[in-house]
C-alpha cells in the first residue's frame, strides 16, 4: 500500500480534494475575521456546484461559467447578510435555512432547467488542466506540480491574496478590526453593516470556487448533496488555523490528504464505509487537540 | 466669535424599542470654543442625546441645526464628515493594533492598493506631537495603561478633523494626575477654537473646566446656565431635584463572631498580572467594611476570590472559620453568604427571562422551594409577589422580563433575591451603580438594616459617599494591597482618602485590618 | 410585555405566510400544472384517511428531534447531532429488535430504552470534548454527524445485511413492532409516545430543578455559574437528555410500522428539521406537536404533489429555509413593532402625567 502512497497521482489526489476545502476555509476565514460564523458555506458550495454545471452549459465556456458561478455565490453571500446584518435573524439559523434551501433548491433548479431529478447528464464545461511549460519536464516534481486543474493552481494564490488582502490592505484592516471590536470601527465611522456585507460577499464569492471545483473538476456533473459537509469541514479547518489563510491552508491540505489516503485505501479491503469516515474523524481529533492546546495555552498564560 | 452659536439640538425626543423614554423635548446649544458640560445622574438621558448627535441612535422627533443649516446625521461616519467626534466613556479601540493603526482606522494613506504603514506611523507621530500627546504610536493598544489610550481616543477624532468633541464621562477611568493633564489639554483645545461638549455627573469638574452647563434630570432639560453664576448646590439641586440626603443615621455597632477571615491572599488575573497582593483582613458580624478605590486596584479579583468564582489564588480565606479553597460557588451560598455582582446585566441577571426566574436563582434548591425533582410553583409565585412588594421593584408582573426594567429596578430584584436568604455576610461590589437616587437610598437603607440585625457585609464602592456614610470601618485599596484604613469613618476627608487612593499616601502598618492581636 | 408577546405570534404566522406564498410562485415558474400542484399540496392530506394519517405519521420523528433540540437550545448548546442520534437510534433499535429475540412487548421496550441510550451517549460526545477541550459544540456535532451516518452504513452492509435485497437489513421480526393504533392507518404507538415526551420535556424544562438550571444557564451562563449552578453538569445533562430523545426518536420510526427493514444509508435530515421546530415552537416543547402538525402537513401535502404533479418534494425545503429567515428575523417587521411599543409607551406616559 506504501508504494502507491509515494507516487505523483497521490500527491495530485491530495491537491484535488484539498482544492474545494481550501475555498471553502478561505472563505470561512474571511467571514471569521469579520466576526461572523459562516455556516451556509456547505449550502453554498452545493449552489455553486449546480451553478457552475448550469452556467457553463448556457455559456459553452468555463471561464464565463465560473464567473457567473462566483457572481451567484457572491449574491448567496449577500443574501445571507441580508438576514444576519439587517433582519438580525442568528447566524447560525440563517445559514441552517440557506443549507435546507439548498438541499431543496438544487434539485428543484435542476428540474426546471433540465427535468432531471437529482443528477445532472447534459454537457458541462469543467475548469481546464494546466501544463506548466519546462515544470513538466522535471521527473516527479514536474508531474505534480504541473498539469493540475486551473481551480487548484487558483486556490493556493488565493491563499496569498487573501493573506495581503487581511493584513496589507485598508480594507482587511477594517475587515479584522470590525471583528474583533465592532464598536471600535463603528467609532471611527467604519460601517461595520458595511465590513460585514463585504466580508460575507467575499466569503460566498470565495466559496463558489469551491463549488464550481466540485462539478467542473472534481468530478464532471452534479449530483444531489454532492458537497457532503465539506462546508462544515472547511468551517472545522479554518477555526483550527486560527482563521488565518496560511493556518487554514495547512489545516485543508491535512484534511485534503486524510482524504486522499482514504481514497487510495479503498484498494484495500477495508470496508469502504470505514474509510469514509477518515476526513470526519481527522477533522473531530484535530479540531479537540487544536482547542486542547489553545485551551492549555491561555492557562499557561493566566499564570497557572 | 465667542457667541457664534456652532449647534442646536432643538425638541429631540427618542423612545427605545423597549418602551424606554431616554429623551423627551430636550434641546442644547453650543457656541464655538465653549466647553460644554452636559451634567446629569446616571440615566439622565444625556447618553442618549449625544447618540443622537453622533448619529448612532436616529431621534423620533426633533431637528439638528449645524452652523446655520438643518441637518439629519443618519451615521457615525456622517457625523465624523461633519466634523463632529466622539470619545467614549467604553475605549473604542481594536486591543491587537498598533496606536497608529487604531488612530488611521477608516481613513487610511495609501500606497497603491496597499495601507502605506510608513506614513500612517508618520502622520499619527505628527498629530501626536502638534497637541502635545506623549505617545508611542507603535505600540499596541492592548499594552498602554488607560489614560494613553483616552489620548489615543481624542487623537483618532482630532486626526479625523473634529471641531465638535463629545467626551462621555472622561474622567471615570483616570487618576486625579491624568484628569488635570487631561484639563490642560482641553483648555489647549478650546483655546485652538474645538468645541468640547463634556458629560459628566461630577459638579467639581465642571466649576473647574466649563463655560456653560446644560442638566438633564429624567430624559428632560432643566435649562442651560453659565457655570460661574451657578453654585454646586444649585447644580445639584436641578440635577437630582431634591437634597441628596447620603448621612444616614446609624446606629451604634454591635460586633458579633468574625464571618470572613483572609489570610495573605495572593490573585493573578487571567493575563498573570498581579491584581492582590497580600492582602489580610477581617469581617465580623455587625459591622460594614467599606473598601474604597480607583477601579480596577484589585477590587474584582478579591470579590471573585471571596465568592468562590475565581479559584486559582494563594493565601487563605475562610468563611465561618471553615477553608473555603475547595469550596463550589455553591458551597460558599450554603455558608449563608449573599453577593451583589458588580455587573448587574452580566452576571446578576438573565435578562431575557421573567422577574420570578430571576429571583429564586440562588435558592430554589431550598426545601421551602422544591422537592426532589420539582419546583414548588405556587410557593414561589407568592413568594416573588412578595418580595416585589417588600422591594418595590416597578413593574407589571413577575412575569415580565427583567430586561424591560430600568437599572435601578433590576438591582432592586437582585438585591431582593440575594437578601432574601437571611444571609450572615452580604458582599455587595459597587451596589448602587448607575442607578437612581432613589433605589439607591433603598439598596443603602436595607444594607444598614442588615448591619444592625449582625450580619458581616463588605462593600466594594467608587462611590465615596456611599463609603463615607456607610462603612464602620473604611478601607482604601490601591494596586492590590490596603493603603490606608481608618476605623473612625467620620474623622477623614475627602481629600486624605483620594491620596491614599491614588498611592501618594501609604499606610505600610495597618493597625486593626484583623482583630487579633 | 404581553404586546410584544402577539407581535412574535403575529410575526411568526406572516413569516409562514411569505414563506408559502413564495413556494406558489416557485411552483408556478417551475411546473406546467401549477395550479393542480398548489391544490394537492395544500388540500392533499384531507383527500384520504389514508393522507391524513401520513400527517400523524411524519409528525412522530418531529415531535422527538424537535423536542430534543428544544431541550438542547434551551441551555444554550448549538449542538446539531440529533440528526445522527436519530440515525444511530433507528440502528440501535433494529439490532436489538434483531439480534436480542425478546417476546413482544418487551422487545419494544428493550430496544428504545437501548436506542435512547445510544442516542444521549452519542449526542454527548460534543459535550464531553467541548468541556475536555474547550472545543465548539457546533462544529463537533456537525463531524459525528457523518461518522454517525457511515458506522450505522458500516454495521448494516457488514452486520444485518439481508443479501438478497441489498442495502437492506433482515426483516425485523413482528415482536418488535409497534402497536397500529387505528385500523386502516400505520399511525402507532409512537404518537403517544411522542406527545408523551413533549409533555415531559416542558414539565423537565420549565416545573424541575434540574430544567430551570439548564435555562438559567442557557441564557446567562455567566449569572448562573454566579448563582451557583455547576455548569458543567447543565452541559452535559441538556445534550443527554436532548440526545436521549433525538435517539429514542429513530428508534420509534425504526420500530414503526412504517418500517421493515434498517434501510438508511443517507441522513435524513430529522435533526435540522428539528431547528425549525425548536424555532416554530419557541424552544418550548409543548408546542412542538403544533410545530409539528404544521411541518407534517406541508411534508405530506408536497409528496402527494410530487406523486400527482410534475413538483418535486424538495421545495418544501426551500419553504422550511423561508420560515427559517423570517420567524427568527429580529427585525422583520421592526418598524411594526416599534410603532406599537412607542404607541404604549407615549399612552403610558399620559397616563402617567395624568395621574
Amino acid at each position: 500500500m506504501w508504494s502507491t502512497l509515494l507516487t505523483p497521482d497521490f500527491f495530485n489526489a491530495i491537491l484535488r480534494a484539498t482544492t474545494p476545502i481550501l475555498f471553502a476555509t478561505l472563505a470561512s476565514g474571511v467571514a471569521a475575521k469579520a466576526g461572523i460564523c459562516n455556516m451556509a458555506l456547505d449550502g453554498i458550495l452545493l449552489f455553486c456546484a449546480l451553478f457552475g454545471v448550469i452556467f457553463s452549459n448556457l455559456t459553452n465556456s468555463w471561464v464565463l461559467g465560473l464567473l457567473l458561478t462566483v457572481a451567484a455565490g457572491a449574491l448567496i453571500g449577500l443574501i445571507l447578510a441580508f438576514f444576519i446584518l439587517n433582519l438580525k435573524t442568528d447566524e447560525i439559523l440563517a445559514a441552517i435555512a440557506i443549507n435546507l434551501t439548498a438541499s431543496g433548491g438544487t434539485v428543484l433548479l435542476l428540474l426546471a432547467f433540465s427535468g432531471e431529478r437529482g443528477s445532472s447528464s447534459f454537457p458541462s464545461v469543467a475548469a481546464p488542466t494546466i501544463t506548466i511549460p519546462l515544470l513538466d519536464k522535471i521527473p516527479f516534481l514536474g508531474q505534480i506540480l504541473s498539469g493540475r486543474n486551473f481551480l487548484t493552481y487558483l486556490s493556493i494564490l488565493m491563499v496569498v491574496v487573501m493573506y495581503l488582502f487581511l493584513y496589507k490592505t485598508p480594507l482587511g484592516l477594517k475587515i479584522r478590526a470590525v471583528g474583533e471590536n465592532k464598536n471600535a470601527a463603528e467609532s471611527v465611522g467604519i460601517s461595520s453593516r458595511g465590513i460585514q456585507y463585504i466580508a460575507l460577499i467575499l466569503s460566498g464569492a470565495l466559496c463558489a470556487f469551491g463549488g464550481y471545483f466540485l462539478s467542473g473538476g472534481y468530478m464532471n456533473s452534479f449530483t444531489k448533496d454532492m458537497q457532503a459537509g465539506r462546508g462544515f469541514i472547511a468551517l472545522a479547518a479554518s477555526s483550527m488555523g486560527g482563521d488565518t489563510p496560511v493556518g487554514g491552508f495547512l489545516v485543508a491540505l491535512l484534511f485534503g490528504a486524510s482524504q486522499a489516503v482514504g481514497n487510495q485505501m479503498q484498494l484495500t479491503n477495508i470496508p469502504v464505509e470505514l474509510i469514509q469516515m477518515i476526513p470526519y474523524a481527522t477533522t473531530l481529533i484535530g479540531l479537540a487537540i487544536f482547542s486542547y492546546v489553545a485551551m492549555k495555552r491561555k492557562e499557561k498564560i493566566s499564570g497557572k | 466669535m465667542a457667541d457664534q452659536v456652532v449647534l442646536q439640538m432643538q425638541h429631540i425626543m427618542k423612545i427605545y424599542s423597549n418602551g424606554v423614554v431616554a429623551n423627551e423635548d430636550v434641546s442644547l446649544e453650543l457656541r464655538k470654543g465653549e466647553i460644554h458640560a452636559l451634567l446629569g445622574e446616571n440615566g439622565a438621558g444625556k447618553s442618549t442625546l449625544m447618540k443622537v448627535l453622533f448619529g448612532i441612535e436616529a431621534p423620533d422627533e426633533g431637528k439638528i441645526i449645524l452652523n446655520g443649516s438643518e441637518v439629519t446625521i443618519k451615521s457615525p461616519q456622517d457625523a465624523i464628515s461633519k466634523g463632529i467626534g466622539m470619545v467614549h466613556q467604553h475605549f473604542m479601540l481594536v486591543p491587537s493594533l498598533t496606536v497608529a493603526e487604531n488612530i488611521i482606522l477608516g481613513v487610511e494613506p495609501k500606497k497603491g492598493l496597499f495601507i502605506n504603514m510608513k506614513k500612517a506611523v508618520e502622520e499619527a507621530q505628527a498629530i501626536a506631537e502638534k497637541y502635545n500627546f506623549e505617545i508611542d504610536v507603535t505600540a499596541r493598544v492592548e499594552e498602554i495603561p488607560v489614560g494613553i489610550k483616552q489620548k489615543v481616543e481624542i487623537l483618532k477624532a482630532l486626526y479625523r478633523g473634529a471641531d465638535i468633541l463629545i467626551l462621555d464621562e472622561p474622567t471615570a477611568v483616570l487618576t486625579p494626575q491624568e484628569t488635570d493633564e487631561l484639563f490642560i489639554q482641553l483648555e489647549k483645545l478650546r483655546n485652538d477654537g474645538h468645541t468640547i461638549i463634556f458629560i459628566s455627573h461630577k459638579l467639581d469638574e465642571i466649576k473647574k473646566i466649563c463655560d456653560r452647563a446644560t442638566i438633564m434630570r429624567n430624559g428632560r432639560s432643566m435649562g442651560t446656565y453659565n457655570v460661574s453664576e451657578i453654585s454646586t448646590d444649585d447644580m445639584s439641586k436641578l440635577m437630582v431635584g431634591r437634597e441628596v440626603v447620603l448621612t444616614f443615621e446609624k446606629k451604634p455597632q454591635v460586633l458579633k463572631d468574625t464571618m470572613m477571615k483572609v489570610r495573605n491572599l495572593t490573585v493573578h488575573n487571567t493575563q498573570g498580572v498581579l491584581k492582590v497582593d497580600g492582602l489580610t483582613f477581617d469581617l465580623k458580624g455587625g459591622e460594614i467594611l467599606g473598601i474604597a478605590g480607583v477601579e480596577g486596584n484589585g477590587q474584582s479579583e478579591l470579590i471573585d476570590t471571596l465568592t468562590g468564582i475565581n479559584k486559582s489564588y494563594s493565601g487563605e480565606v475562610s468563611i465561618k472559620g471553615e477553608d473555603i479553597r475547595k469550596d463550589s460557588i455553591k458551597d460558599i451560598r450554603n455558608k449563608k453568604l449573599a453577593h451583589i455582582p458588580e455587573d448587574r446585566m452580566s452576571s446578576g441577571c438573565a435578562a431575557n427571562l421573567n422577574i420570578l426566574e430571576n429571583m429564586f436563582s440562588n435558592q430554589y434548591t431550598e426545601p421551602e422551594y422544591s422537592g426532589k425533582m420539582m419546583l414548588k410553583g405556587k410557593v414561589i409565585q407568592k413568594r416573588s409577589e412578595e418580595l416585589i412588594r417588600e422591594y418595590l421593584v416597578k413593574c407589571k408582573s413577575y412575569h415580565q422580563n427583567v430586561g424591560m426594567l430600568s437599572g435601578g429596578n433590576i438591582q432592586k430584584v437582585i438585591v431582593a433575591r440575594e437578601f432574601s436568604t437571611q444571609p450572615d455576610i452580604i458582599i455587595a461590589n459597587q451596589p448602587t451603580r448607575g442607578i437612581d437616587v432613589g433605589a439607591a437610598e433603598f439598596i443603602r437603607r436595607r444594607l444598614l438594616e442588615y448591619r444592625d440585625a449582625g450580619c458581616a457585609i463588605l462593600l466594594v464602592s467608587a462611590d465615596l459617599n456611599e463609603v463615607f456614610s456607610l462603612s464602620d470601618r473604611l478601607a482604601v485599596m490601591y494596586k492590590g494591597k490596603f493603603s490606608g484604613l481608618f476605623l473612625d469613618v467620620s474623622s477623614v476627608s475627602e481629600e486624605e482618602l483620594g491620596q491614599y487612593m491614588l498611592g501618594l499616601k501609604h499606610d505600610d502598618e495597618l493597625r486593626g485590618v484583623t482583630y487579633e492581636q | 410585555m404581553n404586546s410584544e408577546k402577539k407581535f412574535e405570534v403575529f410575526r411568526t404566522f406572516f413569516s409562514i405566510l411569505i414563506a408559502i406564498l413564495v413556494s406558489f410562485l416557485l411552483i408556478f415558474i417551475v411546473s406546467k400544472q401549477p395550479v393542480e400542484a398548489i391544490m394537492a399540496l395544500l388540500t392533499g392530506p384531507f383527500k384520504s384517511k389514508r393522507n391524513l394519517a401520513n400527517v400523524v405519521e411524519a409528525m412522530i420523528p418531529l415531535i422527538f428531534t424537535g423536542t430534543g433540540v428544544c431541550i438542547m437550545f434551551s441551555a444554550n448548546q448549538i449542538n446539531l447531532a440529533g440528526e445522527g442520534a436519530f440515525h444511530l437510534g433507528g440502528l440501535v433499535a433494529s439490532v436489538c429488535a434483531l439480534q436480542l429475540g425478546l417476546p413482544a412487548g418487551l422487545s419494544p421496550f428493550v430496544a428504545l430504552c437501548l436506542s435512547a441510550l445510544a442516542g444521549a451517549l452519542f449526542t454527548a460526545i460534543p459535550a464531553v470534548l467541548k468541556i475536555k477541550t474547550g472545543s465548539s459544540v457546533m462544529v463537533a456535532s456537525l463531524m459525528i454527524n457523518y461518522l454517525s451516518l457511515w458506522f450505522c452504513t458500516y454495521i448494516l452492509m457488514h452486520f444485518i445485511c439481508d443479501p438478497s435485497v441489498g442495502s437492506a437489513s433482515a426483516k425485523l421480526p413482528e415482536e418488535s413492532e409497534l402497536m397500529t393504533l387505528f385500523r386502516g392507518t400505520r399511525i402507532h404507538l409512537g404518537v403517544i409516545i411522542a406527545l408523551a415526551v413533549a409533555v415531559l420535556g416542558y414539565v423537565f424544562l420549565y416545573k424541575t430543578k434540574s430544567g430551570y438550571e439548564l435555562r438559567l444557564a442557557g441564557e446567562n451562563e455567566k449569572f448562573a455559574r454566579y448563582s451557583g449552578i455547576n455548569i458543567v453538569k447543565v452541559i452535559l445533562l441538556s445534550q443527554l437528555i436532548g440526545g436521549a430523545v433525538a435517539g429514542l426518536g429513530g428508534g420509534v420510526e425504526m420500530l414503526s410500522p412504517i418500517y421493515s427493514r434498517f434501510s438508511w444509508t443517507s441522513l435524513l435530515g430529522y435533526g435540522w428539521d428539528a431547528i425549525i421546530i425548536c424555532t416554530l415552537a419557541k424552544k418550548n416543547p409543548l408546542k412542538t406537536p403544533l410545530a409539528a402538525l404544521f411541518l407534517a402537513y406541508l411534508r405530506t401535502g408536497a409528496s402527494i404533489m410530487a406523486r400527482s404533479t410534475d413538483v418535486t418534494l424538495e421545495i418544501v425545503q426551500i419553504t422550511q429555509g423561508i420560515i427559517i429567515l423570517l420567524a427568527v428575523a429580529e427585525q422583520f417587521l421592526s418598524k411594526t413593532k416599534h410603532r406599537l411599543i412607542a404607541k404604549e409607551a407615549k399612552a403610558s406616559l399620559k397616563e402617567e402625567e395624568a395621574a
